[in-house]
């Protein structure tokens, strides 16, 4: 009977611990600064490989600068900010691609020689401080005076 | 679900080039659809893509070089983020400052030596992936999508202008993208003049006042250094070889 007892407490264990392993089946994706994309998450979930390599062949081979997808646009519109408030590399926690890849084991090649941080002009609008209310309240009282 | 079709499926490389250079070979072009209508395109973007009808080109007045300056070389380490470390066996060279003397007369002289964007380029020639290309507008490049750093270029490059890279890279330049196991050399800042803009080394030269650098269209023949090419003598290095390189010196 006790063993019984055991056994039902470690079943409900196993189940409890199963549950809570499912709160992070899928990972927590971060929230990009640009607006979204209009062919959906879906769509750039499975297919922004392809995307990529398509624009990059038309960059690299014939010069075409004025495409939608290039890496440097991913890396800037979904950069996360690590603890000093600077863009983090994919070698570091929660970079937005090394989320998704680190969950499906899959290695990302473009980061060996692309930058996975944004350029430096594109990290200093980023930092930008805007002014909050009171400071602007004060600002234009300090003009009507 | 049914996802929308990607713009142009990438193998189809060729007929990309048919398109891209209708766009791009005259300001306006004029397809007859059927009688009575017209598509006309107008090419704004044209700007943008490599031009088939130009060849970028170089033409260095080695008189104008000063001997002690390496305001290219360093302009170009700055731009693309390749630097010297000490270990001139590994590490990268894009341009070097060559000093040459002849024996005979005593006359030294210092000239910059980088890729020298030749019509025939042995390096395009041995290149066993594809990685090697000349662009339509005869910048040629390492695609290191496709290299697999077997440096077979550097061994057929007569000018020596190729480097490996040995070591792992970070923070490189988001338009110059380098890394580890790929072989890389003088893009003729290509990033620029898709923008309409001179290469780093000839930008660098200027703003020295010696003046040594002179970039332009070489098919163009009202083109500054077309002009200049025309009217006094100048050399390429390797004439022998018949590569027809992309870079003139003048004044040897």
């Amino acid at each position: 009977m006790m063993r019984l007892f055991a056994g039902i407490l470690l079943l409900f264990g196993v189940l409890a611990s199963t549950v809570h392993a499912g709160e992070h089946l899928i990972p927590d994706v971060p929230k990009a600064v640009g607006p979204a994309h209009p062919e959906g998450n879906e769509f750039m979930r499975a297919n922004h490989m392809k995307l990529l390599k398509h624009d990059r062949d038309l960059t690299m081979r014939l010069g075409d600068r004025a495409i939608e997808n290039s890496l440097k646009d991913c890396v800037t519109c979904h950069a996360v900010k690590g603890p000093d408030a600077l863009p983090v590399s994919v070698k570091e926690e929660g970079h937005f691609c090394a989320v998704c890849h680190q969950f499906a084991a899959v290695k990302i090649d473009c980061f060996q020689c692309h930058n996975s941080k944004p350029d430096e002009d594109s990290i200093r609008i980023l930092l930008q401080k805007y002014p909050d209310s009171r400071e602007l309240a004060d600002y234009l009282e300090g003009m009507t005076e | 679900m049914k996802l929308p079709a990607l713009k142009t499926p990438a193998k189809d490389i060729t007929e990309i080039n048919r398109r891209e250079f209708l766009r791009s070979g005259a300001a306006v072009a004029t397809v007859a659809l059927a009688p009575g209508v017209t598509l006309m395109a107008f090419g704004g973007e044209a700007k943008a893509l490599a031009d088939p009808g130009k060849r970028w080109g170089l033409l260095i007045d080695v008189n104008k070089c000063a001997k002690d300056c390496t305001a290219c070389v360093t302009a170009c380490s700055d731009e693309h983020g390749w630097e010297d470390t000490g270990n001139p066996e590994t590490d990268p060279q894009w341009i070097r400052k060559v000093d040459l003397k002849d024996k005979d007369t005593g006359r030294e002289v210092s000239l910059p030596v980088m890729c020298q964007h030749c019509e025939n380029p042995p390096c395009v020639d041995v290149c066993p992936t594809g990685a090697s290309f000349i662009r339509p507008d005869g910048i040629v490049l390492v695609d290191k999508h496709t290299c697999i750093g077997c440096r077979y270029c550097m061994m057929a490059c007569p000018f020596k202008a190729r480097s490996f890279v040995h070591e792992e890279l970070e923070d490189q330049k988001s338009y110059s993208p380098r890394g580890k196991g790929t072989v890389e050399s003088c893009t003729l800042c290509v990033h620029r003049i898709d923008e309409g803009g001179t290469p780093a080394c000839v930008e660098a030269c200027g703003k020295t006042g010696n003046g040594a650098m002179l970039f332009g269209d070489l098919n163009d023949p009202e083109s500054e250094i077309s002009r200049r090419l025309a009217e006094y003598p100048s050399i390429t290095l390797r004439e022998d070889l018949r590569v027809n390189p992309g870079v003139h010196y003048s004044n040897i």
